[in-house]
């Protein structure tokens, strides 16, 4: 690929997203306003994730694409070869060996290291806008630090659903400071917002955002005093690998209604497959 | 407890021609505790604007009216609203409350203003409203929809439920039947006793025989007009 | 007379809650309120009326500092309120004062329950105990006449007199000291009204709320206001005690507004 610069973007924009990142790794939680470029991909495609991954990538590095946990899905294999079109970098699903890692909606089951850096999607950076459409209005409450609305989204959850229903794009408090979405991961991924070793940044294309949490930072979900955060998922096992403490997607198999758990995400339930862990559907048990 | 000297008062009626006509020069009369006083008068002599300027409600062009011994012609408005709340009360002859509230909330409100205890306020308007014999099933409902002898006797009620030091009634026993109006009087008798100065217009004469110590003519303090 | 017979509003505060010196605001050559000064004492309800476009509107949003006046003064409990930072006027705002806007629709979260639009300022100001925070809008709720099982109903769903009472009680549930309400009563029925009038005069005894009430309704003043400013063309022509000004006005417009007043 000749005709295109590395990784897509041309060098002053890749500088452009640098000083944004860089910004935002400054000032944890923190939206940092960027020139968003059009990508060759639509909006919710992950754009916002493409520039920030483009920016980050060096030809030394090796790329990780996920779509909920998954390697395999077409959001994934497009950025994936994407970039091995683009930038003609390494790629590979293993988490463990992966130096940049594009994520839709998950963080991986392996805990990440330091020197990895994870770039999340993310369609609606502004935790406040559910109940604030005035941008101006939700600048001013980040600048003053005035964070009551989002704690009225957590007891209208509460008043309507009996406990605080919001599963994914959990609100959480960065380094004391700012309110931030963590991006639709399910709530059963907020723990490892905080105190991740590797550094966390995500791009808003549409909204032309980027924001970062820098490795270890500290990063509360909110909650009330008498109805506490919960990282829940389904009370089941994984059906292929057997595990106990995976985020599981649930699977319809048949006509019937039969169902199935699997981990959602995919490398860490083959390597522990190819460990040989089993699961009360792995094939060669229902065979 | 009423001091009253060289008090005037005139009328400037901006919208027909800057009119000025004055209605009162050199009024001066003295109230003291425990004293009754009746204004007379012919209709239009100045009777009820004396008790509105005494009152705060009408404007004072120059005197003085000394009430416990603040000057209600000088006064700023936060202190005439404080010596009405606690010292100085007023029984008019027309009721006006707030549409839909009870009666009983009516006659207690005065008593609730000063911070007395709910429960309190209310059974002492109760007592109020029993002894004025209106009937109890009346009590929950708004005044606005009684007889105007129901009216002016809910206003009795109120303008007695807390034991004002100083009292101004504008005709208390108007049309009221012999019975409550031996109530009224005996009200106003016992306000006299407890203390209260009271300034008041009776037409009823056996009325003002019977509970004014003293009466004031106000024709004396009616203006010569010019021609 | 002695202290202890005046109960607690009687009790003569030493400074007024709210001072005022020649304020003035204008917008290009027009004038949306000149030289207005006045103090509302501690308990106190001020009106302000006058017809439309007589700038008692422009004057009250330059007070709860909606607007910023061009000349003058506002000091609240001794502080000088134009100098504050942004921050702080916005915590006085959700804390000790209150907004009570004409059209619910502007002071309430018309998508957020009856529960959270009572409870969001008592979250603004830190609360984190879901139970504590629901009792509280539940007695809010009672305080104004909502009935308890209508908590999770949101206000799209109320009548116009029952969202006008939940946004008082949105406002007060904080506590304030101060409140500024916009022709309250505005788009209610009659009877409606007379209801929140009721609500509002208990309210004001009760909490010993200061007021500032704009409004063109003169017999709205007359219930609730202690003492009236009478406004025309952006100036004070008129103050003093509310009946007083109503029953033996002295300026030539003040008696024109009341003479104009339909009797019924």
């Amino acid at each position: 690929m000749k005709d295109y610069n590395f990784a897509y973007l041309d060098e002053q924009t890749k500088r452009m997203i640098r000083r944004a990142l860089l910004k935002a790794l400054a000032v944890p939680g923190y939206q940092v306003p960027f020139a968003s470029r059009e990508m060759p991909m639509p909006y919710g495609w992950g754009t916002g994730g493409v520039q920030v991954t483009a920016a980050c990538l060096t030809p030394g590095d090796r790329l990780k694409v996920i779509d909920q946990g998954a390697d395999d899905t077409t959001n994934a294999v497009s950025i994936r070869r994407f970039f091995q079109r683009t930038a003609n970098v390494e790629v590979t699903e293993r988490t463990a060996e992966a130096t940049v890692i594009q994520t839709r909606h998950r963080i991986p089951e392996v805990p990440l290291t330091e020197g990895q850096i994870l770039v999340y999607q993310v369609p609606i950076p502004e935790p406040l806008r559910f109940l604030e459409p005035r941008e101006t209005e939700t600048r001013k409450m980040h600048e003053l630090e005035e964070y009551g609305l989002m704690h009225v989204k957590l007891y209208e959850d509460i008043a309507r659903h009996g406990e605080i229903a919001t599963s994914y794009a959990y609100p959480v408090k960065v380094e004391g400071r700012y309110v931030m979405d963590p991006s639709p991961i399910p709530k059963f991924d907020n723990p490892r917002l905080g105190g991740n070793p590797a550094i966390q940044l995500f791009g808003a294309g549409r909204e032309a955002r980027i924001y970062a949490l820098p490795p270890y930072s500290e990063v509360v979900s909110l909650d009330f005093e008498d109805h506490p955060f919960v990282a829940s998922k389904a009370d089941h096992c994984c059906d292929l690998c057997g595990s106990g403490r995976s985020y599981l997607d649930e699977v319809i198999t048949d006509d019937q209604g039969s169902r199935m758990f699997v981990c959602s995400d995919t490398d860490y339930c083959a390597s522990r497959q190819a460990e040989g862990h089993r699961g009360r559907l792995s094939p060669e048990r229902v065979a | 407890m009423i001091e009253i000297s060289n008090l005037s008062k005139s009328f400037t009626l901006h919208n027909q021609g800057s009119a000025v006509i004055p209605v009162m020069a050199g009024a001066a009369l003295s109230v003291a505790r425990g004293e009754c006083v009746g204004l007379v008068g012919q209709s239009g002599a100045g009777k009820s604007t004396l008790m509105r300027m005494v009152y705060g409600n009408y404007l004072a062009a120059g005197g003085s009216i000394l009430v416990d011994g603040l000057d209600v012609v000088t006064a700023q408005p936060r202190e005439i609203v404080a010596l009405r709340r606690a010292t100085l009360g007023y029984v008019s002859q027309f009721l006006r409350v707030v549409p839909r509230v009870p009666t009983i909330e009516v006659v207690a409100e005065p008593l609730l203003v000063l911070g007395v205890p709910p429960d309190e306020a209310r059974a002492r308007a109760a007592s109020l409203l029993a002894r004025l014999n209106i009937p109890e099933r009346l009590w929950s409902l708004s005044p606005t929809t009684f007889s105007g002898g129901e009216q002016q006797r809910v206003n009795i009620a109120r303008g007695f439920a807390h034991g004002y030091p100083a009292l101004l009634l504008d005709e208390p026993t108007a049309s009221l039947d012999a019975a409550n109006r031996e109530v009224v009087l005996s009200l106003i008798e016992e306000a006299k006793a407890r203390g209260a100065a009271i300034l008041g217009i009776f037409h009823d004469e056996a009325a003002r025989e019977r509970v004014c110590d003293r009466l004031v003519d106000v024709t004396a303090f009616t203006p010569a007009r010019a021609a | 007379m002695g202290a202890g017979e005046l109960g607690i509003f009687g009790k003569m505060m030493p400074q007024p809650l709210l001072s005022v010196h020649g304020l003035t605001k204008r917008y290009g050559a027009r004038i949306g309120c000149a030289d207005v000064s006045f103090d509302l004492w501690p308990g106190e309800v001020l009106g302000i009326v006058g017809e439309s476009g007589s700038g008692k509107s422009t004057l009250l949003s330059c007070l709860a500092g909606h607007q910023r006046p061009d000349l003058g003064r506002i000091a609240y409990d001794g502080a000088d309120v134009l100098t504050l930072s942004e921050a702080e006027r916005r915590r006085l705002l959700r804390s000790d004062w209150a907004y009570v806007h004409q059209n619910p629709r502007d002071g309430l979260r018309m998508g957020v329950s009856a529960g959270g639009n009572v409870g969001e300022r008592l979250m603004a100001v830190g609360a984190r105990n879901y139970g504590a925070i629901r009792d509280t809008a539940t007695d809010w709720l009672g305080r104004v006449e909502i009935a308890a099982e209508r908590i999770d109903d949101r206000p799209s769903a109320f009548s116009g007199g029952m969202q006008q009472r939940l946004q008082i009680a949105r406002n007060l549930v904080t506590g304030p000291r101060l409140v500024f309400m916009d022709e309250p009563t505005g788009g209610l029925d009659v009877s409606v009204q007379a209801r929140l009038l009721d609500l509002l005069r208990g309210l004001v005894r009760d909490l010993g709320l200061s007021v500032v009430i704009v409004t063109h309704d003169l017999a709205v003043v007359r219930l609730l206001a202690d003492r009236l400013m009478v406004m025309k063309s952006g100036r004070v022509v008129e103050t003093g005690l509310t009946d007083q000004v109503l029953d033996d006005p002295q300026h030539a417009y003040t008696q024109l507004l009341v003479s104009s007043v339909l009797q019924v």
